[in-house]
């Protein structure tokens, strides 16, 4: 007794397996229901609460439950996306923690049928004064390049945030579009008794044994460096091949169904595609291509080694398939077959090594009820460094509330700062489809000239902000991504999300997720946007306590003609400068309130219609070619955006805030005030009435002028840009 | 004019590489284990991470069938154009001079790059690790004096630290044109510039 604790069961789950199996598993029974039963397979704190999100619309081809959800883009023609974390392994080992995320949302998406066309990437960072967050930057960033770059997936865009309480447990969260022709898609559900199951991609190894249920169900701590062995190691050369060759089965129809082999791997995915199916499946694991001849069966079934897939094929087509993947010299094997017994049997040749109900894997995990509780105050640090920020770009002596050097303390501030330094060490371009690269645009827009159209993709989050107020900031998540898709033309079709947040048996995490996800479907909701798909990694905690509770939201919408989008630079001496939607700037979890210490519980409710509104008058606008530039109000408030737009578009403005005094902001909120729904708008003068936008001034000249009331000041455009651009010497 | 466009295990532009050749005219793709370049006018030897680019890169890819075969065509005056890991390929199999080395920066970098020839400047965007051009400095001197540099960065534009801002380089024969930059993603005014068009003259000419 005891070791199904070391496993991550506690003792009434494993009587409960007793109690489902009739007797005590064995060894090899014991390890395939501990990870079932993780966190991680099982979502057995968070599955109760997803079912509030709303998953039905009429452009929905696949929802949860499948490897990624689609969306339906004409002319026969669908979207699968999907974004997942692999938070915990990037904490231990940066590099191939980030690089085997991306691997594994890759083959979500093309377990589907559909060609992966875009890899986008959240990720979050202690701040980049620590040698550890430096480390885990670097690290991650490579190791994202290194996967994508060498699979010929552009990485089309992303957002990194750098906060105190990701210093121990940083996020990786990475997001895969895929596109494929509905008919030729494929579900992961096992079928036809009698069929064969092919194992395809790499051999089996004794890498990431138990990585889903001791990693990423379980909070970091100590003795984190003896967890490396459960980190995976990722080989996107193999997984190229692979690639290649399970799309040519699918586009040659020789595939019953497809799933990928991630977190649990061959236990996992026989289970779910039998579970799925209705049926059973034998497996005898004596077939299993090993790297180590002395595997047992339990290390077999459990093995996370990467590039794996699992398919279901009729018998008379099993040589056609296993003729294509010697042709993409990828291994291919049919090591076992689907049955009408409901079991998953596990066989080593002729010796049954275990033999376990489906639906007892699948389903069978008890679902918990959350505790929450929601905190009296402010539990995170927030330490005062605005003087020393405004100081280090400003010069000694400059005072700490000088509007321009809190400008430029701003746009130097890693969460703002422009990251080209990262997304540079990605391939955006390969595929041909990539109208709008990384910070050209609020999204990146790639064009689909096979369904006549384009499409947009964002993804975002502030994990600040929802730990101000869970539920306000996972609205405001959905609405930034929105209004992203907007700034490009864009209408949203679906919405994935992946909620990173603390240990769910702690009554303060437990508070927030409860409540970020009400945030989550009510914001979703009143946008008409269906969640087609997502992930859920909790646990994630460090000795200093939880992380910011971090909900990502990554959308994708669609846009008629890629030659009508619009991108953030200022583009024409003399355009109008407008400001349009429900923009209410307070220093709430702003950026600047952050540097100043000030942090502390609440956001005002934002209101998601009339952002809604805004968002549909900006997309025409867009599409009808009305607009010179179009950028959503964020980080840094309406300064940092309009030196963004200045800096990007190499011309200088002529700002005045007043409008935004008179709906009762002081100077600085006005300039430096966040919430959601404002758009920073140029074009011609009478465009931006006609559309209702508030005017502010004018581009132009060489400095950023502003004034917002009373106070002015400005700032030069190259003094603005090197803040901006700053990030690479605090990293390199 | 038909174009062959070579395709690698781990090829990741050669579809890219077969729609700039369709514009120019037809195009197909050339599986690493074919020989028969029969029929086709021009080779493209795409980008990508041919076999992983382990080893070194392109250092396995310059001994596959479709490889020996291009070098017969390359010797019989066929035109053969190497992109990126394709130049990378060219340089290991001896039909380039020179070989790619590792960025100076040690990262791998994708921007719009400004580069000069002798008929104008262009924009072409480049997305590489290995991309720093070497080669003794007596064969730079050959390499100049002979007319073989087809390509240089434009001042300041060089991303990887290349000898003397050297992007791209042709054989002594003239026929054979290799470039780190991608002129196959340079073909479209919705996705950037349409320069890259100008590259695939290069060739022809």
């Amino acid at each position: 007794m005891g070791k199904h604790r070391e496993l991550g069961l506690t003792d009434a789950e494993f009587g409960l397996i007793v109690e489902k199996l009739g007797r005590e598993p064995n060894d090899v029974e014991l390890a395939m229901f501990s990870l079932l039963w993780s966190e991680h397979c099982a979502y057995k704190h968070s599955r109760k609460l997803l079912r509030r999100l709303p998953t039905e619309g009429e452009r929905v081809v696949m929802g949860p439950g499948e490897n990624a959800g689609a969306v339906d883009v004409g002319n026969g023609y669908a979207v699968a996306f999907k974004v997942e974390s692999h938070n915990h392994p990037s904490a231990v080992e940066p590099f191939q923690g980030a690089a085997t995320g991306v691997g594994g949302i890759l083959r979500d998406v093309f377990a589907l049928g559909a060609r992966p066309i875009a890899i986008l990437d959240s990720l979050r960072f202690g701040e980049l004064d620590s040698p550890r967050s430096r480390h885990l930057l670097d690290g991650a960033v490579r190791g994202i390049g290194h996967y994508g770059n060498s699979i010929g997936v552009p990485t089309v865009g992303g957002e990194i945030c750098f906060e105190p309480p990701y210093e121990h447990n940083c996020l990786v969260n990475a997001m895969c579009v895929g596109l494929a022709r509905t008919e030729e898609m494929v579900r992961a559900a096992a079928a036809g008794v009698g069929n064969a199951v092919v194992l395809m991609g790499a051999a089996t190894g004794r890498d990431g044994i138990g990585g889903a249920s001791v990693l990423a169900s379980a909070e970091l701590g100590d003795g984190d460096e003896a967890k490396r062995p459960t980190v995976q190691i990722g080989d996107p050369f193999e997984e190229s091949k692979l690639l290649e060759c399970c799309l040519e089965l699918l586009g040659k129809g020789l595939l019953v169904s497809l799933q990928d082999l991630g977190a649990a791997g061959l236990t996992s995915s026989a289970a779910e595609m039998a579970s799925a199916g209705g049926v059973g499946i034998d497996l005898d694991v004596a077939k299993v291509p090993l790297r180590e001849a002395d595997m047992e069966p339990f290390e077999i079934m459990v093995s996370e080694s990467q590039e794996r897939m699992l398919a279901v094929v009729e018998p008379a087509k099993v040589p056609a398939v296993l003729a294509l993947c010697e042709k993409w010299q990828t291994g291919g094997a049919e090591i076992g077959v689907v049955t009408d017994s409901g079991r998953i049997r596990v066989l080593r040749g002729e010796a049954l090594a275990g033999e376990m109900p489906v639906a007892a894997l699948v389903d069978g995990c008890p679902l918990y009820d959350l505790d929450p509780g929601e905190p009296e105050g402010w539990i995170y640090g927030n330490e005062d460094v605005l003087a020393e920020r405004v100081a280090a770009v400003a010069g000694e002596g400059t005072d700490r509330d000088d509007p321009r050097g809190v400008l430029l303390a701003l746009l130097a501030s890693p969460g703002v700062a422009s990251k080209r330094w990262a997304f540079e060490q990605y391939d955006c371009l390969v595929g041909s489809r990539t109208v709008r690269r990384p910070e050209a645009a609020d999204a990146a827009v790639l064009q689909l000239p096979e369904a006549g159209k384009a499409i947009a993709v964002s993804i975002d989050g502030n994990g600040r902000r929802v730990a101000c107020d869970p539920h306000a900031g996972t609205v405001e998540a959905v609405l930034e991504c929105a209004q992203n898709l907007a700034c490009t033309g864009a209408e949203p079709l679906g919405l994935t999300n992946c909620l990173n947040f603390g240990n769910p048996e702690k009554p303060a995490p437990a508070w927030q997720l409860d409540r970020a996800v009400s945030g989550l479907a009510e914001a979703c909701e009143a946008l008409g946007v269906p969640v087609v798909g997502g992930n859920v990694s909790l646990y994630n905690e460090g000795p200093e306590g939880p992380i910011y509770p971090t909900p990502v939201v990554g959308m994708v919408g669609e846009l008629p003609d890629p030659a009508r989008t619009c991108g953030s630079a200022f583009a024409r001496e003399g355009d109008a400068i407008g400001l349009l939607g429900p923009f209410a700037p307070s220093p709430a979890g702003s950026e600047l309130t952050k540097l100043r210490g000030g942090l502390g519980k609440g956001l005002p409710q934002p209101d998601v219609v009339a952002v809604a509104a805004a968002c549909a008058a900006v997309r025409e606008a867009v599409r009808a070619g009305s607009l010179s530039s179009a950028h959503d109000v964020s980080d840094g408030g309406l300064a940092c955006a309009l030196a963004e737009s200045a800096i990007s578009g190499g011309l200088g403005c002529r700002v005045d805030a007043r409008p935004l005094r008179e709906r009762g902001c002081s100077p600085e909120e006005a300039l430096f005030g966040e919430g959601p729904g404002g758009f920073l708008l140029s074009g011609e003068r009478e465009a931006l009435e006609r559309l209702g936008a508030v005017l502010l001034g004018e581009v132009g000249g060489t400095t950023l002028a502003l004034a917002a009331g009373d106070r002015s000041f400005s700032v030069d455009l190259d003094a603005a840009e090197s803040a901006w651009r700053s990030l690479p010497s605090r990293v390199d | 004019m038909v174009w062959g466009v070579l395709q690698f295990p781990g090829s990741c532009d050669e579809r890219d590489a077969l729609r700039a050749c369709s514009l120019l005219g037809e195009a197909r793709l050339v599986w690493h284990e074919e020989r028969d370049l029969g029929g086709i006018d021009a080779v493209v030897v795409p980008g990508g991470f041919s076999y992983g680019d382990y080893l070194r890169a392109g250092a396995i890819a310059r001994f596959s069938p479709a490889m020996e075969a291009v070098a017969e065509f390359a010797a019989a005056g066929g035109s053969v154009l190497g992109i990126c890991n394709g130049f990378q390929v060219l340089c290991e199999a001896g039909l380039l001079p020179g070989a790619l080395l590792l960025n100076e920066t040690r990262r791998f970098t994708c921007r719009q790059l400004e580069l000069l020839t002798p008929r104008g400047g262009l924009s072409i965007p480049g997305k590489h690790g290995e991309g720093r051009y070497y080669a003794p400095e007596e064969l730079l001197d050959e390499l100049e004096a002979r007319g073989q540099v087809a390509y240089r960065y434009a001042p300041g534009e060089n991303p990887n630290g290349s000898a003397r801002d050297i992007a791209g380089v042709r054989n002594e024969a003239g026929n054979v044109l290799g470039l780190m930059p991608h002129p196959e993603h340079a073909v479209d005014p919705l996705t950037g510039s349409t320069d890259g068009l100008k590259v695939f003259e290069d060739l022809a000419r």
